[in-house]
């Protein structure tokens, strides 16, 4: 019908595009642009232009070019930002395979047909919707000594009284983990449910006349489909599990002992509890340029977009 | 063998299953003889997903049973329930302050984010034009900038713009760092409809912004939705940026007010709960409507956009 009117009037078309005039997409993507500089590309170059000052608020004396002195001191002297890295590095990778892996089961779970899937899927994914700050005060009810379910358990004859997770050195990054996967696994099962949608039928129909099992069918026709969908989404939220900082800042505070310090929370404590904003800056840079080196190396090698079908 | 599998899912009745089971009187989508490709047992679904769903819900269940228990009880059922941790939390702890404020934000946000996003999400969809690649560029590295680290220099700007105190600036903050995606999300439903459609609105006399709202945005309903919401939860969510730049209690967010009490020295488990509570309502209520179209959404090619 569109066509048809078209035809019947085709000097129309064209003009009325020829109207719109040349400046209107720039005029679309201002407000964003604009908003974008200014919030966003402004703090980063002060950022990087700091990185290279000496620049401390209880130590104005010293204010002044640094050049790579703030460099120099987070590669050869500061130990404390190898182990936050090292921690973010764990933290990361430990809680994108975990929320992959159960967010993949449970989108091929919740994927299938059966009775109660509207309220189900409405239930696994609620925690999706849930803040860091709510995950943790959530946990720390769970969790605390007193009244939290190890009581319960010691009451049952299970474990001892008074027993904290978030305080032991040993079970606070387990006892951090879970309480991110509660509400991260949903992140995963909703987008790659998504994509399960457009996995044509006659695919399987077609396997399983061949005598493909569904393992082989899972292996041979979901994953590849959804290959792209995946590398995705573990980028962004690798990137996202390694900048976020509420869950832990407000579950352990990064304690005990700086165990659950990951190296955004160092650079939060350096830059605004330790008002050295010059150095903030330099460790801010290197995370910054670290985490842009991983991802490029991680879409390389999972040659993403490529065609593998 | 699927006339097995027909007997096994008998509590099914109106399952078609098998070529030589009952006919399929009840018109479905798919005809029965597909039905067996996907059958799987039905234990292999609901035993990991009971699991699953304990360990959702224990969560939620645990701190509503906190949240309405009487002070010092170590009840396992919510009965006799109380509201005094409410009204504690709500009057007392100024939660009644943070929410209003929340819902400000959250509100604002969702405004701003959308209408912004949609400009912009149009124009990547429907124009070619010669910065366009670098904006797209731009709007992929930006989610690599960490917000956490942004804190300084965004509180000097907002200090120089006299907007420290205001909630004003956590709506630009968060509204910026949610454009990014949005955009994206947006402009990939957009590209979802077909241009045929607007040029035909054209014919008819329409302008394009004309064109647009009568035509398009209807259509942009799901994606709309999906990407309202999201910045609605994001920023009723979000705690660093209402931490930093509103440190005047009658301007806090409710994750800020969580906060102060999980630090507060001795934690009050009850008004905790409860404030848990009040922070958990509205997503959850939000979230209970969305869901259905977040994989709709989705799934309308929105992630390859």
């Amino acid at each position: 019908m569109a066509q048809a009117s078209a035809a019947a009037t085709p000097p129309k078309v064209p003009r009325r595009r020829s109207a719109s005039p040349r400046r209107l997409p720039y005029l679309l993507i201002a407000p964003a642009g604009l908003l974008m500089l200014g919030f966003i590309a402004y703090p980063v170059v002060s950022v990087f232009y700091y990185s290279l000052q000496n620049y401390n608020v209880t130590k104005p004396w010293r204010n002044g070019f640094a050049g790579f002195d703030n460099f120099t001191r987070i590669f050869t002297e500061d130990d404390q930002f190898w182990t936050t890295l090292g921690f973010s590095a764990q933290w990361v990778i430990v809680q994108v395979a975990l929320q992959l892996t159960l967010g993949l089961a449970l989108a091929l779970i919740v994927n299938q047909t059966f009775i109660g899937r509207g309220i189900s899927r409405a239930m696994v994914f609620s925690p999706w919707a849930v803040s860091g700050v709510l995950t943790s005060t959530i946990w720390i009810l769970l969790y605390n000594s007193s009244t939290g379910f190890s009581r319960y358990l010691a009451d049952a004859g299970i474990g001892e009284y008074g027993t904290s997770v978030l305080s032991d050195t040993g079970t606070v990054f387990w006892a951090a983990t879970v309480a991110e996967l509660w509400r991260g696994v949903p992140f995963f099962a909703i987008l790659i449910l998504a994509d399960l949608q457009s996995v044509s039928k006659e695919l399987y129909e077609a396997a399983s006349v061949d005598g493909a099992g569904r393992l082989r069918q899972f292996f041979h026709i979901t994953l590849p489909h959804l290959r792209d969908a995946i590398i995705l989404s573990t980028l962004l939220r690798g990137v996202w599990e390694f900048n976020n900082v509420d869950l832990l800042y407000t579950l352990t505070g990064g304690g005990p002992a700086g165990e659950t310090t990951t190296l955004p929370l160092y650079v939060a404590n350096t830059g605004i509890e330790g008002h050295d904003f010059g150095y903030a800056s330099a460790l801010t840079t290197v995370a910054f340029v670290i985490l842009l080196f991983c991802s490029i190396v991680y879409l390389r090698l999972s040659k993403f977009g490529g065609d593998h079908k | 063998m699927t006339a097995a599998l027909a007997e096994k899912n008998g509590t099914r009745a109106a399952r078609p299953a098998a070529p030589e089971g009952p006919p399929p009187a009840t018109p479905r989508r798919r005809p029965g003889r597909e039905r067996a490709f996907d059958d799987v047992p039905r234990w292999q679904i609901y035993v990991p997903l009971g699991i699953y769903l304990v360990f959702t819900l224990v969560p939620f269940y645990w701190m509503f049973l906190f949240a309405v228990r009487p002070a010092g009880s170590t009840s396992l059922v919510p009965w006799p329930m109380t509201g005094e941790h409410f009204s504690k939390v709500w009057n007392e702890r100024s939660f009644a302050v943070f929410f209003q404020n929340s819902m400000i934000v959250g509100v604002c946000t969702l405004v701003a984010t959308t209408l912004v996003a949609l400009a912009g999400g149009y124009a990547l969809a429907r124009f070619d034009f010669r910065i366009k690649n670098g904006f797209m560029l731009a709007l992929l590295c930006s989610q690599f900038i960490p917000g956490a680290l942004m804190l300084v220099p965004l509180f000097e700007i907002f200090k120089n713009l006299q907007m420290i105190n205001s909630l004003g600036s956590v709506v630009i903050a968060e509204t910026v760092f949610q454009l990014p995606l949005s955009i994206i999300l947006i402009s990939g439903f957009i590209k979802n409809v077909p241009p045929s459609l607007e040029e035909a609105a054209w014919v008819d006399g329409c302008s394009r912004f004309r064109a647009f709202c009568a035509v398009v945005l209807p259509l942009l309903r799901p994606g709309l939705i999906a990407v309202g919401s999201f910045a609605f939860v994001h920023s009723w969510n979000h705690f660093l940026f209402a931490l930093m730049f509103l440190s005047e209690q009658d301007k806090q967010t409710i994750p800020v007010g969580l906060n102060t009490l999980i630090g507060a020295d001795s934690v009050d488990l009850g008004a905790l709960a409860a404030g848990g509570v009040i922070a958990a309502v509205p997503v959850v209520i939000v979230f209970a409507f969305i869901q259905k179209w977040l994989i709709t959404g989705f799934s309308a090619g929105a992630v390859k956009g």
